[in-house]
């Protein structure tokens, strides 16, 4: 109807992957979360997982635009 | 002991989710020229985009909580819920009902009953429904607020006031659409913010064998971990196989049901009533842009839905795997406290001697109001007159030794446990969402049936759409002030809600005996319908007022007139309960509608049933894509499913 909802979808999951990308690659301390032994620095690691589904849904949106609508 | 402070990371992200659903209402706006612009969508939703609100909808944020809840309680049984109780009936709606429902171009659940029948039919289900749905959203926006409350410290009316407030706002200018893409966004934020936790949770406890190796061991004795009484014990597998601890009978498995109550009474009647006929889902397939997308929503939804255990139920397992492990410092959390009772336990356990531990352990004990583990404040006493501790250390003794879980803090514990700022502000926004999309769907379902099948209907029809678009936008108003209302309802009288939601249960239970009959059987009357709708949810009240579960006393929760049947837990006697009343309201609309003649004629019933629809044909689709095949198909894999964790 008029808006194409992955735009809305697409841009809200990019930033917020930039933003725990970058909160995860400044603040490594604070973004680590230790399993096991292992130091996982989740906010990066999911920051840039965010960050790609956000540019995917994006691309999804760009596409849907170039293909008109079916009447 | 248990708020949670969020930083500035974490602000952001809510911030920027409220601006989104508010930007989205905002340009929705301008498509908002008609009463069917603003109630229906004007069915014209893309497949997928319904096909995810259709599940999200449903997947509240009641259910999030609850369903980790019952994964600690009942372990992968739980995922009952989802490949009995709703793959079936979601490929039941989508090939079989979806034809009739948007077919008829019926507007709504309640609409289709009229055409199928009269309004009187109508006028009990758009009742009854409506009523429930206020109250569903009440009691969501309730839940959110304590929650913003006990978690975050915000005061509990101004968060309900201004989450009530940002749904208001974009339902308001977007409709239903704006409902439907917010409930979208709002599965993805629940995928997206909760998978890292389940990650983190599964590689704590050293993977899913090591996980549920650990249960084999908690399911020989839960009370340890206080899931059950002191004594219970059941076979290894109890938490971690589906199937046969069902198998072996009621007394075999922690929920306390036999096969058949789940098949017929949760697989079955409660399954196909709630999916086939619950306005609120079934009215995102309506909003679907042509029939194939409509028949195509709910087979789309199914797909998460198989998915959506290992998401929402395996937290509740992992915390019990967590806790059963001494060296990961987690327990299920216990019930809620307040900071001065705490204080007060504290000074029990000071002032008490380790020679005398009995009396230690009554005066915490009456201190907390709950029961507590002997041995652990026993030692904690001693610990403290050895090498005095500190006031948190004790703290976290007791803490750790109250013998009562409270299931709904699991989630919300673990997202506590694995989430540093950042990830943290993603998954309580994503349960924030769940809850306000709750809000939202419940409303929007509601303005579109108060709208026009109960003031179009019956109060004030022929009027200009202008009028009606208008009454929809008003009565949305008025759904949020209702919704408000309830909540405080559900706020201040916490046993009333019990006795709602009770009441809400006979209405549901005999409802899919009537559509049944009324999709696949043209001798049934308007008559048979209304007095086996009648007859149904009269038996249900019957069926509840003779039959309790072990463990309750009579009155709230049932056998308040006589106890003529006891079962092992009120899971079962909920399902029975509903068996019952589906085959009193089935029974008494088949007779009945025997009895009486009927009042319209093939013709009249074209599109409404069944044997006198011409079949859909899909000659342009592929084979594999036609409705049909890909339900079969489906089926399939929730067969498979439920073989892996057999």
């Amino acid at each position: 109807m008029g808006l194409d909802i992955r735009w809305p979808i697409g841009l809200m999951f990019t930033l917020i992957g930039v933003l725990l990308t970058g909160y995860g690659a400044v603040n490594r301390a604070g973004s680590t979360i230790g399993i096991d032994g292992q130091e996982i620095n989740i906010n990066l690691i999911w920051g840039i997982v965010l960050l790609v589904f956000g540019v995917l849904m994006l691309l999804g949106a760009m596409c849907g635009k170039k293909t008109p609508p079916a009447a | 002991m248990q708020l949670i402070h969020l930083a500035w990371v974490d602000y952001t992200v809510l911030i920027a989710y409220v601006a989104f659903v508010l930007g989205i209402g905002w340009m929705l706006a301008r498509y908002m020229k008609t009463s069917s612009d603003f109630l229906t969508s004007a069915r014209s939703i893309p497949t997928w985009v319904t096909g995810l609100a259709f599940i999200s909808a449903n997947l509240g944020a009641l259910e999030l909580v609850g369903m980790a809840a019952s994964g600690a309680k009942y372990g992968i049984a739980t995922a009952h819920f989802y490949w009995v109780g709703a793959i079936p009936a979601m490929i039941f709606l989508a090939v079989f009902m979806m034809p009739f429902y948007y077919g008829s171009k019926a507007r709504s659940v309640p609409e289709y009953l009229q055409m199928r029948f009269n309004k009187p039919v109508m006028g009990l289900n758009a009742v009854a429904f409506a009523v429930m749905t206020v109250f569903a959203s009440g009691i969501s926006m309730n839940a959110l607020a304590k929650l913003l409350n006990q978690l975050l410290g915000w005061n509990y009316h101004v968060a309900l006031f201004i989450c009530s407030g940002v749904v208001l706002i974009y339902v308001l200018k977007g409709g239903l659409t704006s409902a439907i893409y917010t409930e979208v966004l709002q599965f993805f934020m629940i995928v997206l913010g909760f998978a890292p936790v389940v990650y983190l949770g599964l590689k704590d406890v050293g993977g899913w064998h090591a996980m549920n190796h650990s249960l084999q061991g908690v399911a020989t004795d839960p009370s340890a971990l206080y899931l059950k009484g002191a004594g219970i014990t059941y076979a290894a597998d109890a938490w971690t196989s589906a199937w046969k601890p069902v198998l072996a009978g009621p007394a075999n498995n922690p929920m306390g049901v036999d096969w058949f109550a789940i098949v017929f009474g949760l697989g079955f009647v409660l399954s196909f009533g709630y999916w086939c006929t619950n306005f609120l889902v079934v009215q995102r397939a309506m909003a679907a842009k042509n029939m194939a997308a409509a028949r195509n929503t709910p087979l789309v939804a199914a797909v998460p839905k198989m998915l959506f255990p290992f998401l929402v139920i395996v937290p509740g397992m992992i915390a019990v795997a967590l806790t059963s492990l001494p060296d990961k410092n987690y327990r299920i959390p216990p019930p809620i406290l307040s900071q001065e009772v705490y204080a007060q336990a504290v000074d029990a356990v000071k002032s008490a001697s380790p020679a005398d531990s009995a009396a230690g352990v009554k005066a915490v004990g009456d201190a907390l109001g709950k029961p507590v583990s002997a041995e652990k404040i026993a030692s904690l006493i001693a610990a403290n007159a050895k090498d005095k501790l500190s006031d948190e250390q004790i703290e976290k003794g007791i803490y750790n030794s109250i013998a009562e879980n409270d299931y709904d803090g699991v989630i919300l514990s673990l997202v506590k446990k694995y989430c540093p700022p950042g990830l943290l502000g993603l998954a309580l926004t994503a349960l924030l969402a769940s809850f306000m999309s709750g809000m939202a769907g419940n409303v929007t379902a509601f303005n579109t049936v108060w709208t026009y099948n109960l003031y179009q209907a019956f109060f004030v029809p022929g009027k200009s759409d202008d009028h009606y678009f208008w009454m929809g936008k008003f009565i949305t108003v008025v759904g949020i002030g209702l919704s408000i209302a309830c909540a405080y309802f559900a706020r201040q009288y916490n046993n009333c809600m019990d006795i709602i939601q009770l009441v809400f249960g006979f209405v549901n239970a005999p409802l899919f005996a009537t559509f049944l009959l009324g999709m696949f059987w043209k001798r049934t009357t308007s008559i048979g319908a209304f007095l086996g709708l009648f007859g149904g949810i009269g038996a249900s009240a019957l069926f509840h007022a003779v039959t309790i579960a072990h463990g309750n006393a009579p009155g709230v929760k049932g056998g308040y007139i006589h106890v003529l049947g006891e079962y092992p837990s009120e899971m079962a006697q909920n399902f029975w309960l509903a068996a019952f009343a589906f085959t009193v309201c089935f029974t008494l609309t088949l007779v009945i509608s025997l009895a009486t003649r009927r009042t319209k004629t093939d013709d009249e019933l074209k599109g409404l049933v069944y044997s006198l629809t011409p079949k859909i044909k899909s000659d342009n689709l592929p084979f594999f894509l036609q409705p049909g095949v890909v339900g079969i198909l489906l089926l399939i894999a929730c067969v498979i499913l439920n073989i892996i964790f057999w």
